[in-house]
């Protein structure tokens, strides 16, 4: 059967009462058109006769085409008879003829009318409080499982904890040093056009430094980690969940939450700050190269008004904040993990969920920390 | 179908190496046309590498292996392409698409490769879908909806989708309960005498080997260490063959055909 050779399948009609059927009746034969009687073809009430004996090749796409054709002309009235089929393709044309006629009450795809507008609306609001509550069930169980393991300091895994601590930190430095420090450049050479105007110069220092220890360090940190490590925790711990991982951990009598959630947990509350300090220094490096190079502050002044413009709460702001995006982003990964049913669609879908979800809600948090940090004047 | 060449697949010299570890050396092999054939043989002895190599997921380090008179060896993309839609493989775990339903897998392949409208592709693969024994309902389930046995039935379906010339079957009745796995003896043979489909099947079924193949090869050493109906190779004395034929499961699969003999006698007296 080779592709070239494959004639496709006709049908002509030489006489009122006949059809003669030619070529390869097969899947590939057949085309994008079903051929069938012309129009001009009327047989009604009439014995028709179905010659069969040019079918070089039939096969049960074709079989199933035929048995369509003949079933049609018997509904339009006509008696049909099928000469000069080879033996074989009587055979297969029999065993389709048996099945058309077993699953005639088979049930039509449940094809349902399509959903309203506001039945999608509802669906996608009680899914997401649905989700909702979930995440906060999770937190809860975590919080249970983390205080749990405080005070029974001998279950808590040391191992993995390091392990963690190096994949989600320590191999994360380069990038977030990288990334800060450009950032450290854009925030002062967008300041430095506005300040020069006043001829207030030396104020990039005061710009640099307060955004990038107060904001920006912590916040770019988190949003590479979520990135980084918080879709890592989604798609492995989702995997594990398809292939029946999880339920073997659960029967061989370790808990899952204190195998796989808590040292990503601890490891990430860990590394946040850590990483969050090294962010601030390359980002301020960053502004002080760009400060020298637009506004003709040299590195000793720089210093010089940074510690005299920024105070030590600036920098425990920011890093007060890394442990608690540390916390979603590390939650969120992980409860996204566990949600993952199915198969690897589903691990996918979950993943991509997890970091929109940690990055939203990082935002979230930090924007409450902005509003009660003016309110407690810090 | 060409009536001249009866073997389908030609194996010859094949050697297989994974690092220091040798899983064929100089092993030869044939299938013929029509014919029932199964491989067996213990754990780690080479079956699967065996049908990789044979449906081109794998290559082996030296020999030469023809499928349906195509020298795998260098074969083209075009000619791959085209011998791949001759085949049908029916994976240990189904293979399924996780995104798409059962109807939908199993029209898959009529999708790509035939311009056939999506209406009839629809009924065509519903109707290999009730082949195969599953119910109605399954057709708009997902695979992971699916028990382990539907989900193996519906993985035939597509392999079988097509119409190949050549099935391949992993462990088709792995998993399955006795029941359904009845249903898997009676459906091979069911193909084989429709479609004049030759089978190869790897298996550990006692009764699948003894009720429906027509020949089997036993690897053991790298090797074929004996070919033959199960009758035959019951009859040979090799210490990798013995364990298929000692034991009690063997004896009962044994006993159960010779059963069904006289009872396909009886019906047909």
């Amino acid at each position: 059967m080779d592709s070239s050779s494959v004639a496709s399948a006709a049908t002509a009609d030489p006489t009122p009462q006949g059809l003669t059927l030619s070529g390869s009746w097969t899947a590939r034969g057949l085309g994008a058109g079903t051929p069938g009687p012309g129009a001009s073809f009327r047989s009604a009430e009439s014995v028709l006769i179905i010659d069969g004996s040019r079918v070089t090749a039939l096969d049960t796409a074709g079989a199933w085409v035929l048995q369509t054709l003949q079933q049609r002309l018997r509904d339009e009235g006509s008696h049909v008879e099928m000469r000069g089929l080879r033996p074989e393709f009587a055979r297969l044309l029999e065993a389709v003829e048996q099945q058309a006629t077993s699953s005639k009450e088979r049930p039509s795809a449940a094809a349902g009318a399509p959903a309203s507008t506001l039945e999608n609306l509802g669906r996608s609001v009680a899914t997401a409080w649905e989700q909702a509550f979930a995440l906060l069930g999770f937190v809860g169980e975590t919080a249970a499982a983390l205080a749990g393991s405080i005070a029974h300091p001998r279950r808590i895994r040391w191992r993995p904890i390091l392990y963690n601590i190096r994949s989600a930190g320590f191999d994360a430095l380069p990038i977030v040093g990288l990334l800060s420090f450009l950032l450290g450049i854009v925030v002062a050479y967008q300041g430095a056009d506005q300040l020069r105007q006043y001829g207030a110069n030396i104020f990039v220092a005061d710009l640099v430094g307060l955004s990038m220890l107060r904001e920006f360090a912590p916040l770019i940190t988190a949003i590479i980690i979520a990135g980084r490590s918080g879709s890592a925790y989604a798609a492995q711990i989702g995997t594990m969940a398809v292939t029946e991982e999880i339920d073997a951990m659960r029967t061989l009598g370790i808990t899952p939450m204190d195998l796989l959630v808590l040292p990503k947990i601890i490891a990430l509350l860990i590394v946040m700050p850590l990483l969050t300090v090294f962010a601030d220094v390359l980002g301020v490096f960053g502004g002080m190269i760009m400060a020298q190079a637009q506004l003709g502050v040299g590195f000793a002044d720089f210093l010089d008004r940074f510690v005299k413009a920024v105070s030590v709460t600036a920098l425990m702001i920011g890093i007060g904040k890394a442990p608690v995006f540390a916390f979603i982003i590390a939650v969120v990964g992980c409860f996204q993990g566990f949600r993952t049913k199915g198969g690897a669609d589903s691990v996918g879908r979950h993943t991509t969920r997890s970091v929109v979800q940690s990055i939203f809600l990082v935002i979230v948090a930090d924007a409450l920390f902005s509003i009660a940090f003016s309110a407690l004047d810090l | 179908m060409n009536k001249t060449n009866d073997t389908v697949i030609e194996i010859s010299q094949v050697s297989t190496r994974f690092g220091d570890h040798v899983v064929h050396d100089g092993l030869d092999l044939e299938v013929r046309r029509s014919e029932i054939f199964a491989l067996i043989g213990g754990s780690g002895s080479g079956k699967s590498t065996l049908l990789r190599e044979m449906i081109l997921l794998q290559r082996p380090d030296s020999g030469s292996i023809r499928v349906l008179g195509v020298d795998l060896q260098e074969i083209t993309y075009d000619a791959a392409l085209e011998l791949r839609q001759r085949w049908g493989v029916m994976f240990q775990h189904g293979g399924l698409f996780g995104s798409l339903t059962v109807t939908e897998n199993v029209g898959l392949p009529l999708r790509e490769h035939t311009q056939l409208d999506d209406a009839l592709i629809d009924e065509l693969a519903g109707w290999k879908i009730a082949m195969t024994g599953l119910k109605p309902e399954a057709a708009n389930q997902y695979p992971s909806e699916l028990s382990g046995g539907m989900m193996k039935r519906a993985s035939l379906a597509r392999a079988l989708a097509l119409d190949p010339e050549l099935l391949f079957l992993d462990e088709p009745t792995a998993g399955l309960d006795p029941d359904s796995a009845a249903g898997v003896d009676e459906l091979v043979r069911k193909l084989r005498d429709l479609f004049g489909l030759t089978i190869v099947m790897i298996t550990h079924d006692l009764d699948l080997l003894w009720q429906v193949t027509d020949r089997v090869a036993v690897l053991a050493g790298g090797k074929v260490q004996g070919v033959g109906s199960m009758a035959e190779l019951a009859e040979m004395d090799h210490p990798a063959i013995r364990p298929f034929f000692e034991g009690p499961r063997s004896r009962a699969a044994q006993a159960r055909k010779i059963n069904n003999k006289i009872m396909i006698k009886n019906k047909y007296l």
